[in-house]
């Protein structure tokens, strides 16, 4: 901070409200998206879907359970062949179509994100929008380019498509999940979360006004029991889940015999090591997005920091500094830096975290600069110190703004403690050492390596973990693999 | 005056060394006539984790060598499979097969082993890439080894099935610990008899021989294990090493072929059979300062 900034900061200085005002228009009832409409549930049954922010109910969502989730499928199989026999390049025109609409509709979609789900509008826009009409947009240049995408191999699509996904990145993940299964002439029975369900039920109306086929995606809102009758179905040829590591587990075991290919993006502990030579302002802008970013509810969350040990202390005062500067409040404000917890039940969880790491025996740093909002769901955004490799905090996914951080004296060192984790999804760099970003990212047990970045996305880079993380890779050339034969 | 033979027991192979099975179980090796002529070691899950616990320790000096390295070592394998054809030759016609077969498949598992060498300094090139993002990265994505690959091959045909999974396991970098069924049990010692004098890291490779389904579940459920590959096991064993593997998030590949689809180079040699034995890591870097 230069001394000019420090002195407006002290004069109390601080940023107008500054609300995005563009609402989305959003109906008091959804029903389930089956074979190109939309239709209640058959058993009349419906849920709320909550604004984190807010307490508030934004819609009555259909729940679908076993009838549902069958006659989705129905519609699934049967519009499967005309779509599979569909010239490439014109089924890639229908994602080119989608992908332009969700452009112009971005806005309205980011909103809803943030409405739905707590995250920052800030977020929302400048992320998980453009990544999502980019998936679109790329996937749709693969439809008719595939039979040169696997060397001496033919291809063809695998038929039904089984997906869930999670809350944390709603809309983001369904693009993740439809673009490369439609690319490659598959149709889909998509589940999104129970608490973020909108953007994707937004989505099937932009299909809707793009003529996409009827039946090609499906969508059916539910529980974790309609995720369970999704990826059992006896219709479904390849599973693709996003979750916890724990519900992936059950998928594997409730598949076994099934001999479908099965992908899984799983949880994360992921390590975020900085080196004494790093550039220091940049790893600490790196460290602030690896964990804060979205609430630090995001699977491959850079939620171990190992720190050089000859710079421990300036680093973690100029974290602790950085961290002071972070904004938590309404998601609507496009000032704010860190929006709602995602769900009462995260919130609990969290709480009862870092509840654990204090008692544990790590020391709390936390800031509550302004009061945080009288209703709603909030966490402000904190850091351990003194942690232990054996603390829940250092071992445990906490799905939230909290961060362990712990020091390291030598690469070997950081190497072995980054890696002693059952999970491996992704792993952060920091140093100007050429030789050594080189030596340790390949021998960091991750899937994705940032050198001298953190939480880097695009449509044309795989993602995905090893070990407990899951297996299978979304985006890019490898992340069609799965929906080919 | 006649004289008595002297009948071979084959042992385990394990972290480069010829441990009888911990238990001292044996399982006898029949010719067509149903007379014995040797006898294999019958691995104990005992066994089967210190197998495991070798693989861990011998993975880092395989696949820390050089792609090149591994390539000569695994030509060298080729190398000495030739030089016991004969003697393959005539395990393989205890299993019952005719002596031509026998003879064409050992020739078939040598040419495989060739074919898989040549793979190692390849195979990044064919499945790796770089990734044109839309920001000022460079972004590139690797082929990397797994890990430590659990193989459990078929009884037949029983070397070439085995050469086939070691040698696509070990192309990548892996360290392999291949289960073979008592009707392969003697074409496996022999595979690692092979190997031992093949320059292969201890540990890079284990073998062992006995009652598969016994090992299916500690096997699967081994933390250390990163992969596990079946090319011979009834469909409850395939599920049942998928219950083992699920605790652990592992890897759990069924090979499709039976028989003859063994003797296909396309297929087996083809870099999306390799790909099982292959984990992705995407590398990010800023490109601009």
């Amino acid at each position: 901070m230069t001394q000019t900034e420090g002195a407006v900061a002290a004069a109390g200085w601080d940023y107008s409200p500054a609300p995005e005002r563009t609402r989305p228009d959003i109906e008091s009832e959804y029903g389930l998206f089956i074979d190109g409409e939309f239709r209640k549930s058959r058993s009349g049954k419906v849920f709320d879907t909550i604004n984190p922010a807010t307490g508030e109910r934004l819609a009555r969502i259909a729940q679908a359970d076993e009838a549902d989730v069958d006659a989705a499928m129905a519609a699934a199989r049967s519009a499967g062949p005309k779509w599979a026999r569909m010239k490439g390049r014109e089924r890639g025109k229908y994602l080119f179509r989608l992908a332009r609409r969700i452009q112009e509709c971005s806005r309205e979609l980011a909103v809803l994100e943030t409405m739905d789900g707590g995250k920052p509008i800030k977020e929302s826009r400048d992320v998980d929008l453009p990544l999502v009409a980019q998936h679109f947009f790329y996937h749709a240049g693969w439809a008719d380019k595939l039979q040169w995408a696997f060397a001496g191999r033919p291809v063809r699509p695998r038929g039904v498509c089984g997906q869930i996904i999670p809350w944390n990145f709603p809309l983001l993940m369904a693009a993740w999940k439809l673009a490369p299964a439609l690319a490659c002439g598959n149709t889909v029975v998509l589940k999104p979360a129970e608490t973020t369900p909108l953007t994707a039920l937004h989505l099937a109306r932009l299909m809707q006004e793009i003529d996409l086929p009827p039946g090609v995606v499906n969508i059916v809102t539910g529980f974790g029991e309609t995720g369970r009758l999704v990826a059992t179905h006896s219709a479904v040829r390849k599973v693709a889940f996003t979750g916890s590591t724990g519900v992936g587990r059950t998928l594997m075991q409730e598949t076994a015999g099934r001999e479908i290919p099965l992908t899984l993006e799983l949880g994360g502990k992921s390590p975020n090591i900085v080196f004494a030579d790093a550039a220091i302002d940049q790893a600490i802008e790196g460290v602030v997005g690896g964990i804060w970013f979205n609430q630090g509810h995001v699977c491959c969350a850079g939620s171990r920091l190992f720190v050089e040990e000859s710079i421990l202390e300036t680093f973690v005062s100029a974290l602790r500094d950085r961290m002071k500067q972070l904004r938590v409040g309404d998601p609507l404000d496009k000032n704010t830096d860190i929006g709602a917890i995602n769900s009462e039940g995260q919130l609990e969880r969290i709480r009862s975290l870092v509840r654990t790491g204090q008692e544990e025996g790590a020391i709390l740093h936390d800031v509550q600069a302004e009061p945080l909002p009288k209703k709603g769901c909030w966490f402000p955004p904190c850091f351990f110190t003194g942690v232990q490799p054996s603390h829940t905090v250092a071992r445990e996914e906490i799905f939230g703004p909290v961060l362990s951080v712990m020091s390291f004296r030598t690469p070997e060192e950081a190497i072995r403690r980054a890696n002693a984790t059952p999970y491996g999804l992704a792993a952060g760099i920091w140093t100007d050492k050429g030789s050594k970003i080189f030596e340790i990212a390949s021998r960091m047990d991750a899937g994705i390596v940032w050198c001298n970045s953190y939480n880097q996305f695009d449509a044309a880079a795989p993602f995905g973990g090893v070990k407990e993380s899951g297996f299978g890779r979304e985006g890019g050339l490898h992340g069609l693999r799965a929906y080919v034969r | 005056m006649s004289r008595l033979e002297v009948v071979k027991t084959g042992k385990l192979w394990i972290g480069g060394k010829w441990p009888r099975s911990e238990s001292g179980a044996t399982f006898p090796v029949t010719n067509p006539e149903g007379e014995v002529v040797a006898r294999c070691a019958s691995a104990s899950r005992k066994d089967s984790r210190d197998a495991v616990e070798a693989a861990r320790s011998g993975l880092g000096k395989w696949r820390d060598s050089t792609a090149m390295l591994r390539g000569q070592v695994m030509y060298r394998a080729a190398e000495m499979l030739e030089g016991r054809a004969a003697e393959l030759t005539e395990a393989l016609q205890f299993g019952g097969a005719g002596a031509a077969a026998a003879r064409q498949e050992v020739d078939a598992s040598i040419d495989r082993m060739v074919m898989l060498a040549g793979w190692c300094d390849k195979i990044h090139q064919v499945l790796g890439c770089q990734n044109s993002v839309a920001g000022p990265y460079h972004c590139f994505t690797i082929p990397q080894p797994c890990g430590v690959v659990v193989a459990f091959s078929p009884a037949e045909p029983a070397l070439l099935s085995l050469v086939t999974l070691v040698g696509a396991a070990m192309s990548i970098g892996n360290s392999v610990v291949a289960v073979a069924p008592p009707q392969a049990g003697l074409a496996a010692v022999l595979l690692g008899e092979v190997l031992a004098v093949s320059d292969v890291p201890a540990g890079a490779v284990n073998i062992l021989t006995g009652n598969q389904k016994d090992l299916v579940e500690p096997l699967g459920g081994h933390r250390e294990v990163a992969v596990v590959v079946s090319g011979g096991l009834s469909k409850a064993s395939r599920v049942a090493v998928r219950m083992a593997a699920a605790d652990g998030i592992r890897r759990v590949h069924a090979v499709p072929w039976t028989g003859s689809a063994w003797e296909d180079d396309e297929e087996t040699c083809s870099p999306w059979f390799l790909e099982q034995f292959v984990e992705f890591k995407t590398l990010w870097h800023p490109a601009a300062s």
